[in-house]
């Protein structure tokens, strides 16, 4: 117990003292799952709606494979994007395994798929009879969507909360893909691995406190957005 | 429709045949709609009245035949351009989730319109349909007349050369369905706007139809002006469709003048028909038409036939009660609630039927 308590005040103090690294490794993360996430919402929304509202050959085969790809192990991705970015790799050419450019490949391919679902299922709650009022209201297909997906944004809101809390807490594919890189790839969380594995609690539960905070804030401020679409006016 | 220039024709179909699968939703060989009218289409539910509207409203393309909008045929890529010229209501008001102005505006927005004209052109309607006060509400905080009346300013403030009605006051309660009615009518006909409307009440087809297309299993039953087709039924299903409610089958006896006589259920009756002696018809009376009294001597003078006959039985049905008269036939007559009283009928008691010649109308049996 004193051995939790003794890490929660060093963690404080670590935080209030402005500990240079730990900034270092919380910007980083935030911009590598950041990017991360913008990313996934522009291959999901697209592929959400074209999933929604098309009707083409294959197309259950696809929604299963995303409704897969939605619980798809990180670790797994990892292996995937290792192998691909790897020097003789398909990819490998790009020379970017172990740097922030190999995570936020990685942690997209991981978000897309949930993007892509939560866009599917939202779109597809919009009655197609709303859709139908649209289309006799003069819009043309682009227009129809846009206004669906407005329509739609509080699960789309979702979507993007689930996208980056997905990725910003993922481990297995950063370490993997970035190698855990001091001052150059390491993240909250493949820090927060290493640190516990040294024992040095304290440094990894301000790192855990910050990646909390920051979740917290994220899904703070999207719901804020939310409540105010929702309420009032 | 003024004078005796021919009104034009806004939308045609021809040959136009929809189906699901192998199942074929509507076959119409010919309908049009005609500049300034309203047209409504009646059906029971089921008829295929849904899908006739969409695919004149270039939402669901025909599997086989031709559509002309304003004289020309659509083709696939003039599709959205035709539909820019329409607008739809449909039975729920579908608004989406911004103020009373912004859904109101929001087919404007489809057509690019200018942020600044948005306002001018938009506020007049919502004066109109008398939602003004409303314009900065949330749509989903309206009731549900205020809700339709903002999805009819939405279809109205594009001015379309047709406006597509889709069964707009079903879902909404007795009172703000009268009223609504009464406000859209008065609205459509002063503006001349093209207009048709769905409905499976015959009600509504008579208050607003100029003319009113019978629609049944997916084939037009008759067209025709709206008073016509209610007093000149062309089929026994029509005339049920339409509130024809006594349907007895005669033979004409004597005829001269337009005026026929028949012998239907050893009755005798005249109706203002022409027809030769030796002719077997059907004989179709609107209950609404029947009047009731307790003597020959007080029945409406006015009305040649005086049946008389004995109550079977009295159904209340709001402000009215439906009397069915046993004749010979069965006679239905529809009466206020007062009559019942001051007459005391009730079942068994013995009453005089009287209905006007030009009440009554037959149609030929095989």
């Amino acid at each position: 117990m004193s051995l939790l308590l003794d890490a929660l005040r060093q963690a404080g103090a670590l935080l209030i003292g402005g500990d240079g690294e730990v900034w270092a490794v919380l910007w980083l993360s935030l911009r590598v799952s950041g990017t991360a996430t913008l990313v996934a919402l522009g291959l999901g929304i697209p592929a959400g709606v074209a999933l929604a509202l098309g009707r083409f050959w294959g197309r259950n085969l696809i929604v299963s494979a995303v409704n897969t790809g939605m619980g798809l192990p990180p670790v797994v991705v990892g292996l995937f994007v290792s192998l691909a970015l790897w020097r003789s790799g398909p990819l490998g050419f790009m020379e970017i395994l172990y740097t922030p450019a190999a995570i936020i490949v990685a942690q997209a391919v991981i978000a897309s798929p949930i993007v892509t679902g939560i866009t599917l299922a939202a779109v597809q709650n919009v009655p197609a009879k709303f859709r139908l009022q649209l289309l006799a209201l003069g819009a043309s297909r682009p227009q129809m969507i846009r206004i669906v997906l407005r329509e739609a944004r509080l699960p789309m809101l979702a979507a993007v909360m689930a996208g980056f809390g997905g990725i910003i807490s993922e481990i297995g594919a950063s370490m993997m893909v970035g190698g855990n890189i001091k001052g150059h790839t390491r993240t909250l969380t493949t820090a927060m691995v290493l640190e516990t594995s040294k024992g040095n609690f304290d440094v990894a539960l301000a790192l855990a406190i910050v990646l909390l905070v920051l979740v917290f804030l994220v899904n703070w401020a999207l719901t804020s957005v939310q409540q105010r679409g929702s309420a009032g006016r | 429709m003024t004078g005796n220039d021919q009104a034009r024709s806004v939308l045609e179909l021809v040959g136009v045949r929809v189906q699901y699968g192998g199942t074929v939703a509507v076959e119409v060989d010919r309908l049009e709609v005609l500049e300034g009218e309203i047209l409504v289409v009646i059906g029971p539910n089921g008829s295929g009245k849904s899908s006739l509207l969409r695919t004149m409203g270039l939402l669901e393309p025909p599997a086989t035949g031709a559509i002309r909008f304003k004289g020309q045929p659509v083709d696939p890529r003039g599709v959205l351009t035709a539909r820019r010229q329409m607008a739809s209501v449909f039975q729920d008001p579908l608004l989406i989730d911004a103020t009373v102005f912004k859904n109101a505006a929001l087919g404007l927005g489809f057509r690019r319109m200018r942020r600044a004209d948005l306002a001018p052109r938009v506020r007049p309607w919502l004066d109109r349909l008398g939602i003004g006060h409303l314009a900065e509400r949330r749509a989903r905080t309206l009731s549900g007349g205020e809700a339709q009346r903002t999805a009819l300013a939405r279809a109205l403030v594009l001015r379309p050369a047709l406006l597509l009605l889709d069964e707009p006051f079903a879902a909404l309660d007795q009172p703000t369905r009268e009223t609504l009615i009464v406000e859209l009518g008065r609205i459509l006909r002063h503006d001349r706007i093209t207009t048709v409307m769905v409905t499976h009440d015959r009600g509504e087809a008579m208050s607003l139809g100029d003319r009113v297309a019978v629609l049944m299993a997916g084939r037009i039953q008759q067209v025709d002006q709206a008073a016509r087709l209610f007093r000149s039924p062309v089929s026994e299903e029509v005339a049920r469709f339409v509130g024809v409610e006594t349907i007895v089958d005669g033979e004409v006896i004597a005829a001269e003048d337009g005026l026929a006589t028949l012998n239907a259920g050893g009755q005798r009756v005249e109706v203002a028909a022409a027809a030769r002696p030796g002719d077997r018809v059907r004989l179709c009376l609107r209950p609404e038409d029947v009047s009731l009294a307790i003597r020959e001597e007080v029945a409406a003078s006015s009305s040649r036939n005086h049946l008389t006959g004995t109550i079977t039985d009295l159904l209340a049905q709001g402000a009215h009660v439906r009397v069915t008269v046993d004749c010979g036939f069965p006679l239905m007559a529809l009466v206020t609630r007062r009559s019942v009283e001051d007459l005391r009928l009730a079942p068994g008691s013995s009453v005089v039927a009287a209905f006007k010649a030009t009440a009554a109308h037959v149609l030929p049996r095989a």
